[in-house]
């Protein structure tokens, strides 16, 4: 949604807690725990999937619940009639994440970067493509058919817009591009000013 | 295990009232998860009172305040930050890939996610309502100025801002400047300056 008019202003809260309710600590450590957890391009893809007028209304963690709930039937692991209910049916299953071994897993630094050079490098000059998957992608809308500079190159990162799909990690190069502001936004943006975002090679082209 | 958390619960509306039952909703969730075994209640326990209490803006203050007074680790963490973060311990989900991006007289940052609301959780814990709000994603990338102003923070227009959009898995941690006068402070006390809104890049100190 980044350059969107009409949603308002920003409204920061003094003194804000982590939490504003229980069933928000819950639904976090549900989500973290549950047996969906892992891929998180499949769990952004979900939360986008929830159609966009509904979505705009829902809190984060309103969205997470919504997201969990539909991938606990995807993956299999409760039925529509379990959730409706509550009852559960059929044997009982073993924990994924156990409390012993929560900590360790919370603490656990684990990496996104896979093998794999780019054809880009800093300095270079590269145009995002004018690109409109329906489905997840990482490529914001504002930076479409614009033209940046890449400044910093990552290696091969793990591919979301394959990976949401359960097309596997198809690992392709990422580079952190920087545009002017006046490049995105036309006259009105500060001459000097300029966003940096992070995409990967499938997005570029050379300009 | 209790849920030793029950003072602080009070429902806050943001201009989007959750439905009523929506407690109810979760714990009949979480009833039927655990009644299936595949989730542990004690682990649901640990995971809140780490993210409660264990990861903070406080870590990335500590961060900050080192790298202002240990030029060393200042360099390590702007070559590498994912591995000079991780030498204060602080690792996990959502800092696997970390960048950290140093405030000048003459550069002003401000990190965001547009898409999502990816957010550096082991150095500044879990986001604020605002960072994750519709405005705030949809308006730093191309009200920057606009944004700040609302947090109180108006810069010269010789400042460049520049806007970091956490479209893929690296997460950004603002370096603010040093304030001035605090030439005789301790790391602690220096970090007690640090404010979360400072390492976003929504306020400077």
């Amino acid at each position: 949604m980044g350059g969107m008019h009409g949603l308002g202003s920003v409204a920061p809260e003094v003194d804000e807690p982590v939490f504003h309710a229980d069933w928000e600590r819950r639904v976090l450590a549900l989500v973290i725990a549950s047996p969906t957890r892992g891929n998180i391009d499949a769990g952004r893809h979900q939360r986008e999937s929830i159609p966009g007028p509904a979505c705009l209304g829902m809190t984060y963690y309103e969205r997470w619940l919504a997201a969990l709930r539909a991938m606990l039937i995807t993956g299999g692991f409760v039925t529509e009639s379990e959730l409706a209910t509550g009852v559960a049916q059929g044997p009982k299953a073993t924990p994924r994440l156990g409390a012993e071994a929560t900590p360790a897993a919370l603490a656990r630094q684990g990496s996104y970067l896979r093998e794999g050079t780019g054809a880009f490098r800093p300095g270079d000059r590269v145009r995002a493509r004018n690109l409109h998957p329906a489905g997840h992608t990482r490529l914001p809308r504002y930076a479409r058919g614009r033209v940046g500079v890449v400044e910093a190159c990552h290696g091969a990162h793990v591919f979301p817009d394959t990976h949401a799909h359960g097309g596997g990690e198809d690992p392709r190069p990422l580079y952190t591009v920087r545009f002017a502001a006046r490049e995105l936004w036309g006259p009105q943006a500060a001459a000097r000013d300029s966003v940096s975002l992070d995409l990967w090679e499938p997005y570029l082209e050379p300009a | 295990m209790a849920h030793d958390h029950h003072d602080h619960d009070h429902e806050h509306n943001h201009g989007q009232a959750p439905p009523s039952d929506i407690a109810l909703r979760v714990k009949a969730l979480e009833s039927l998860l655990v009644d299936k075994g595949l989730v542990d209640p004690a682990a649901l326990d640990a995971i809140v009172d780490h993210f409660e209490h264990k990861v903070g803006p406080r870590n990335g203050a500590r961060v900050v305040a080192k790298s202002w007074i240990d030029p060393w680790f200042r360099a390590r963490l702007l070559a590498d930050a994912t591995a000079a973060i991780a030498e204060l311990g602080y690792t996990g989900a959502q800092g696997e890939h970390m960048r950290a991006v140093e405030n000048t007289p003459t550069v002003h940052n401000l990190v965001v996610c547009t898409l999502c609301s990816c957010y550096p959780w082991p150095v500044l814990g879990l986001p604020p309502v605002w960072y994750k709000s519709n405005a705030y994603r949809a308006r730093a990338v191309i009200d920057p100025r606009g944004v700040l102003a609302e947090f109180g923070a108006v810069l010269p227009d010789e400042v460049k801002i520049r806007v970091w959009d956490s479209t893929a898995e690296l997460r950004y941690l603002v370096i603010p400047e040093r304030p001035a006068g605090t030439e005789g402070l301790n790391e602690e006390s220096l970090a007690a300056l640090v404010t979360r809104d400072g390492m976003i890049g929504t306020a400077r100190l």
